[in-house]
């Protein structure tokens, strides 16, 4: 890893099981090593049950690991409790799922404004610019008073693109992000992506089925069966 | 300010979610009202009620009579070692005047918890019409004290208030059974060789036929004479600020005093009882038209946190602590029983209003602004207590179960 490529995310020797101690106790990942850079650009692929959506959420702190350890911008997670993940999670990482799953009650600027107002309460001018500027950068301008089911598919996923960079965090985890949209607005939506990456500095880590998608990363890492079977860059 | 300020993200949530969810909301909302409406009206009119019952009764009696004590005979002590048979009658009790009545007057004037004092000289005689005889009780007053005891000019049906120089005040069923109006005159014979022939310069209707039918007011002094008790009173007759510690009010006074002390509470058992009975009654409505409020909050905000599972996850995804959920839901428990209880507090006002001027009339109910914040503060409270278990459960949700939750 070059300097400019500095660490955000390494996981050493990470394991969860589940239903630990009972006769159905399952193991679903065999001890990951993995590390993230900054500008890394990164696809998590692999068959469904091999323990992709585990891993995000691990990585997305929504979840803790059985054992082995987790850094998140060089900080180690595990002995933290439920409000120092909370914070963490809240201004390090972004979420994208694959259902855009906005808030319904409130309009696209106030979805982008949520994770500002969940740490820091009622937003200052200068968030609301951001959030106004997030929503440009995603082509959204004109849908800031809109509410999610006034808008397309493609364009919720968007909005919800922009609230997980309203934080500026230092990595985006992006669940089948382009899973339920037409080829066309996919692609749309992984160029935004593309596009943060570069501009922002902001390491992004997809999960995806897409065969199309992941050729497209600057990285692929497969997992197979709870082990990281192979991590190549493209 | 600060905790709303700190609040203002759960509020603003909780809002939108109460907006989003506007028929839940709106039909909970009138439950709360409905709920709050009848603990209002209920409660305001069990106090009108009883407000009415009590004025009726203690308008015409005194709160607390102090009398003397009932003579008894004195044995003197049997020698030591003999028995003492003893067949005794009781003594014959005579009308008697208080023991230095004016001394415990004026330290009863003393004490903050009595409104007023009033000495009154009271006895039984005859009056005497022609040839109609018709017994009666003679009460002695001194007026301005007596009228703080019970306000006598509020009966007066004709003629005057006026006792002294032979002047009195008598019932309304006396004066029509003696067939006597204002300016008649009447003998009074009190079977002590005194008698006199006063003036009736008023007739007063106090609404009970036992005073009505008996009562003749007249001067402390002329009272005294006629009676034989030249300086004395029988009875010192008092109110107290607080009605309903007239019992103990009684107890300390008789301690201080040696009197007998009597309260309305002792000699009105019947009507304490009642009226007991009656709060008990209205406080099981209460809290059962709350608690069958507070489950029905409860059941709406646990449809609520079932349907926003997913929303909670998210949030939750996006930076929101396990507390920021939990307050958002009872934020939104307070709001249902706050606004529930404002439309409930308006709907009991229009009630209230509507049985003050159109119904019977037998008595007015009181709508009292205790009452009002009172039952706003409780529906509030309801509210969030009612909100604890959904909130709690919201709280709880696994993020990474409830973002997948469908």
């Amino acid at each position: 890893m070059s300097d400019a490529n500095i660490e955000v995310l390494r996981l050493e020797a990470l394991r969860k099981t589940y239903n630990p101690g009972l006769p159905n106790a399952t193991e679903v990942l065999h001890g990951i090593d993995l590390r993230i850079g900054r500008s890394d650009f990164a696809a998590l692929v692999g068959p469904s049950g091999s323990g992709k959506s585990t891993l995000l959420n691990l990585i997305g702190l929504l979840d803790k690991p059985s054992s082995g350890e987790l850094y998140l911008r060089g900080q180690p997670t595990s002995g933290m409790d439920d409000a120092g993940l909370t914070a963490l999670r809240g201004s390090a990482i972004g979420f994208v799922f694959q259902f855009h799953h906005l808030i319904q009650a409130f309009t696209a600027i106030d979805n982008v404004l949520m994770p500002l107002m969940l740490a820091r309460g009622k937003p200052c001018a200068q968030d609301v610019q951001r959030a106004q500027d997030l929503l440009a950068a995603v082509g959204l301008k004109k849908y800031a008073d809109a509410k999610p089911n006034q808008l397309s598919g493609g364009q919720q996923q968007r909005v919800a693109i922009a609230r997980a960079l309203v934080t500026e965090p230092a990595l985006l985890l992006a669940d089948e992000p382009t899973g339920n949209l037409d080829t066309h607005t996919a692609s749309e939506v992984f160029e935004l992506f593309r596009l943060f990456n570069r501009e922002r500095g902001c390491a992004i880590l997809l999960v995806t089925h897409d065969p199309r998608l992941a050729p497209m990363c600057d990285r692929n890492i497969n997992l197979v069966d709870g082990y990281i079977v192979s991590d190549t860059k493209n | 300010m600060r905790l709303l300020r700190s609040l203002w993200t759960e509020w603003i949530l909780a809002m939108g979610f109460l907006r989003e969810g506007r028929a839940q909301s709106v039909m909970i909302m009138i439950g709360v009202a409905v709920g709050v409406a009848v603990i209002v009206f209920v409660t305001a009119l069990i106090q009108g009620l009883q407000a009415n019952i009590i004025e009726r009764t203690l308008g015409t009696q005194a709160h607390i009579r102090l009398l003397s004590s009932d003579e008894v005979n004195v044995l003197l002590p049997a020698p030591a070692g003999t028995q003492l048979l003893v067949q005794e009658d009781k003594r014959a009790q005579r009308l008697r005047s208080i023991n230095n009545w004016q001394q415990i007057s004026a330290t009863l004037d003393q004490l903050p918890n009595l409104t007023a004092v009033s000495p009154v000289v009271s006895g039984p005689a005859f009056v005497r019409r022609g040839e109609a005889l018709e017994s009666v009780a003679l009460v002695g007053i001194d007026l301005t004290r007596y009228q703080q005891i019970i306000p006598l000019q509020r009966y007066v049906v004709s003629g005057q208030l006026r006792v002294g120089a032979d002047d009195v005040v008598i019932g309304k069923l006396l004066a029509d059974d003696l067939g006597v109006r204002v300016g008649s005159k009447l003998r009074l014979d009190t079977g002590q060789q005194n008698s006199a022939v006063v003036n009736i310069a008023g007739i007063f209707e106090l609404g009970v036929r036992e005073l009505d039918s008996r009562f003749v007011y007249l001067d402390l002094r002329q009272a005294q004479s006629l009676l034989g008790l030249p300086g004395g009173v029988t009875v010192i007759e008092l109110t107290v600020a607080n009605i309903f510690e007239a019992d103990v009010i009684a107890a300390q006074i008789e301690r201080l005093t040696s009197l007998n002390a009597e309260s309305w509470i002792e000699t009105n058992a019947q009507l304490m009882n009642a009226l007991t009975a009656q709060s008990l009654s209205t406080n099981m409505i209460i809290v059962f038209v709350a608690i069958s409020v507070a489950f029905g909050i409860a059941s709406v905000l646990s449809v609520s946190v079932v349907q926003r599972t997913r929303e909670i996850g998210i949030l939750r995804a996006t930076g929101a602590t396990r507390e920021q959920i939990l307050k958002v839901f009872l934020i939104q428990g307070a709001v249902f029983g706050l606004c529930g209880s404002f439309i409930g507090i308006a709907v009991s006002y229009a009630l209230v209003w509507v049985f003050n001027t159109l119904g019977p009339g037998l008595f007015y109910i009181p709508l009292s602004k205790t009452l009002v914040s009172l039952s706003l503060l409780l529906a509030t409270l309801t509210g969030v207590l009612a909100a604890a278990v959904p909130s709690r459960r919201a709280s709880r949700l696994d993020p990474v179960v409830a973002i997948r939750y469908v």
